[in-house]
């Protein structure tokens, strides 16, 4: 059962300017993330994926130009009147930001800052009550609620990263967005926090946009994934094909790098991808992946490839994969390189 | 074998002064061999004393017990037996920004282990060499480059090459590609394994990425609160983990879809409180399902040998010290 759109982009673009010149961090993105699903978000550092997460909220840099549309449960987040945005900042959308240590105000303790947007958005609420309230979420996110008496220095990695879901939930939005949420977190704790988010989607139907370099950790927590290179999205399918059987060069680098454990094809065999990603603010011509691109073929580097069909329920931005997801000749005109 | 191993660690400990006066035992008693050419990944969560491990067999922490062994031959605590040691052993630091001076070339950066041990010869042509071992290439255009102005993958080859210079026998590499992109993780680890296989370098691996451990180590060693729980041949423990705790955390990574997640609840536990018995038994899953009931006595009051760590599949877990309670596979 596919539940409504929490979240909608329409060809997204932000741009910021630089001294070299505008800087394309997202160039043209479409991406929507329903009720009750987990969207996965999938890039190297600098592929413009932490920019796109920002204006979800309008939280992009001032210099950022944006153009395209932002919806949050149909209303346009970037054309909205302030007071407008305000309400809807928490109530039907809220962050949880990566390093929940720099996140959490040392001096103050945790149930204060829970308690914090409770009573702004809802100025009626006695102290007493968003104190309750704020007790309830840490029970929520699995944390006794006495330890809303607690400074953050006193929780590990792993509860402060429990904290920051319990403050996001704290007006009862319907859209999460995580933006790395367990990088920093040891496997066993990013096994809790993953367990959590995809318990709360479920129990609360929320939509959830979870934003990570680590494309395993997607595979297996995610409905859909999005591969993002050079500001634009290269990839979209559900969560396990991507993983399993990507279709787009990139994204079979990507799951390729990260090995099965059990699978003698990756014993003793690391593989990557040789090459650094463009700068943003000196694409190259055609295809942004063409210079690292093991099966690129004349036309990639005068031809900007679109997001298209490839196969049944999934889209690739590659010249070389045809409308039903097949493989297009000619043979590749480079080797491939381990 | 005549020829004895590169590194020994016998009974290893290494304390912390504690808040309350009490020791933190960080690492608790630690046997392992390290064999020439060897790649051996030592596993665990943050606290269970991987990088404490790691940083006493640099020499740079002093075993409270036990003894160190380089070439058979018991590790001094003098000046001069450290210097000695630390030239042959060198360490590849993880998040490469922060272990570069950003105001310094890589140049310096590369050359500053010469400098200190002040070895002779040419420095720019040592440097040259270790640069393009570390596969940056051609070297000569990197010498004078800034870190800002490198790539991720390209500041830790940096490292890697400062690390080389001094032509050491023993690699010390700390989550060497934590902080790296996916793409460029694979490059980097298939680097250190053709070191391995050009130079006969030794490497230590510590990492929480068991992935890792399957992408280029011979040996896993799985550590616990400062112990070794279990140790073996790459394959025979990832294939076939008889700890508890080795199931749970092969069960989590992404990367072993087959396994039905095994998720532990709780905190990584505190080295200041070690538990009696089987340090594991407060989290262990197999004592809380019952599976251990027949052995649940010795769990949690009969304290476990330490494992040899010399080659064969080991595990420090009393449901695999008698065979007809085997765990089941998962």
């Amino acid at each position: 059962m596919v539940g409504e759109p929490l979240l909608e982009l329409r060809d997204l673009h932000v741009t910021y300017p630089s001294l070299q010149g505008p800087v394309r961090a997202v160039r043209g993105v479409d991406l929507t993330v329903r009720a009750g699903t987990v969207v996965g978000l999938a890039g190297e550092s600098g592929c413009g994926k932490s920019t796109l997460a920002s204006t979800v909220l309008r939280m992009q840099a001032p210099s950022a130009q944006v153009s395209g549309e932002v919806l949050v449960d149909g209303e346009d987040v970037m054309t909205m009147r302030w007071g407008r945005l305000r309400a809807v900042r928490w109530a039907e959308a809220s962050m949880v930001f990566q390093g929940a240590l720099h996140s959490l105000n040392p001096v103050r303790r945790i149930g204060q800052q829970i308690a914090e947007p409770i009573t702004l958005h809802e100025p009626k609420t006695t102290a007493r009550a968003a104190a309750l309230r704020a007790g309830e979420l840490l029970e929520r996110v699995g944390l006794p609620a006495n330890r809303a008496r607690s400074y953050p220095h006193q929780l590990s990695g792993g509860q402060r990263q429990r904290v920051m879901i319990a403050m996001a939930l704290a007006c009862s939005p319907r859209l999460l967005v995580a933006d790395e949420p367990t990088t920093a977190l040891d496997v066993m704790v990013q096994a809790q926090v993953l367990d959590l988010l995809t318990g709360l989607v479920r129990d609360l139907d929320l939509g959830l946009l979870l934003i990570s370099h680590d494309l395993s950790v997607l595979g297996t927590t995610c409905d859909r994934v999005a591969v993002m290179y050079a500001g634009r999205i290269v990839e979209e399918a559900p969560a396990r094909a991507v993983f399993a059987d990507a279709r787009h060069p990139y994204g079979k680098a990507l799951s390729a790098a990260f090995p099965t454990i059990g699978d003698p094809a990756s014993r003793r065999a690391p593989r990557g991808l040789a090459g650094d990603p463009p700068f943003p603010g000196a694409l190259p011509v055609g295809c942004s992946f063409e210079p690292r691109c093991p099966s690129a073929i004349g036309a990639c580097s005068s031809t900007d490839p679109q997001l298209l069909p490839a196969g049944p329920d999934r889209q690739a931005a590659c010249l070389r994969v045809a409308a039903d997801g097949s493989w297009l000749s000619p043979e590749p005109t480079r080797q491939e390189t381990p | 074998m005549s020829q004895p191993p590169l590194l020994e660690l016998r009974g290893l400990q290494v304390h912390y002064a504690g808040a309350r006066g009490a020791p933190v035992r960080a690492v608790d008693g630690v046997d392992l061999t390290v064999r020439r050419g060897e790649i051996i990944a030592l596993a665990g969560e943050s606290g269970c004393g991987k990088t404490t491990l790691a940083r006493t067999v640099l020499g740079l922490e002093r075993p409270a017990g036990g003894q160190i062994l380089v070439d058979g031959v018991a590790l001094g605590s003098r000046r001069r037996e450290l210097t000695a040691w630390r030239r042959r052993v060198q360490l590849v630091p993880q998040d490469p920004m922060g272990s570069l001076n950003p105001r310094r070339t890589v140049l310096d950066a590369v050359a500053e282990g010469l400098r200190i041990h002040r070895l002779p010869g040419d420095e720019r042509a040592l440097v040259i060499d270790a640069l393009e071992r570390a596969g940056l290439r051609p070297a000569e255009r990197f010498l004078g480059r800034f870190p800002h102005e490198l790539s991720g993958g390209q500041r830790q080859r940096v490292l890697i090459a400062g690390a080389l210079v001094l032509g050491p026998e023993l690699l010390v590499a700390d989550e060497p590609v934590s902080s790296l992109d996916a793409s460029v993780r694979g490059a980097i680890l298939a680097l250190l394994l053709k070191l391995r296989d050009e130079l006969g370098l030794t490497v230590l691996v510590v990492t929480h990425d068991l992935g890792l451990a399957w992408n280029i180590a011979d040996r896993l060693a799985v550590m616990y609160l400062g112990r070794l729980v279990e140790v073996g041949p790459t394959e025979e423990v990832l294939a076939d983990p008889q700890h508890p705790y080795t199931q749970a955390l092969l069960s989590v990574v992404p990367e072993s879809r087959h396994l039905k997640p095994i998720v532990l609840r709780g905190e990584p536990p505190d080295p200041a409180k070690i538990p009696n018995g089987c340090r594991f038994n407060p989290r262990c899953p197999a004592l809380a399902s019952g599976r251990a009931s027949a052995v649940a006595g010795s769990c949690t009051s009969v304290g476990l040998e330490v494992l040899h760590g010399t080659g064969e599949h080991e595990a420090a877990c009393w449901l695999s010290a008698s065979p007809a309670l085997r765990p089941l596979s998962y």
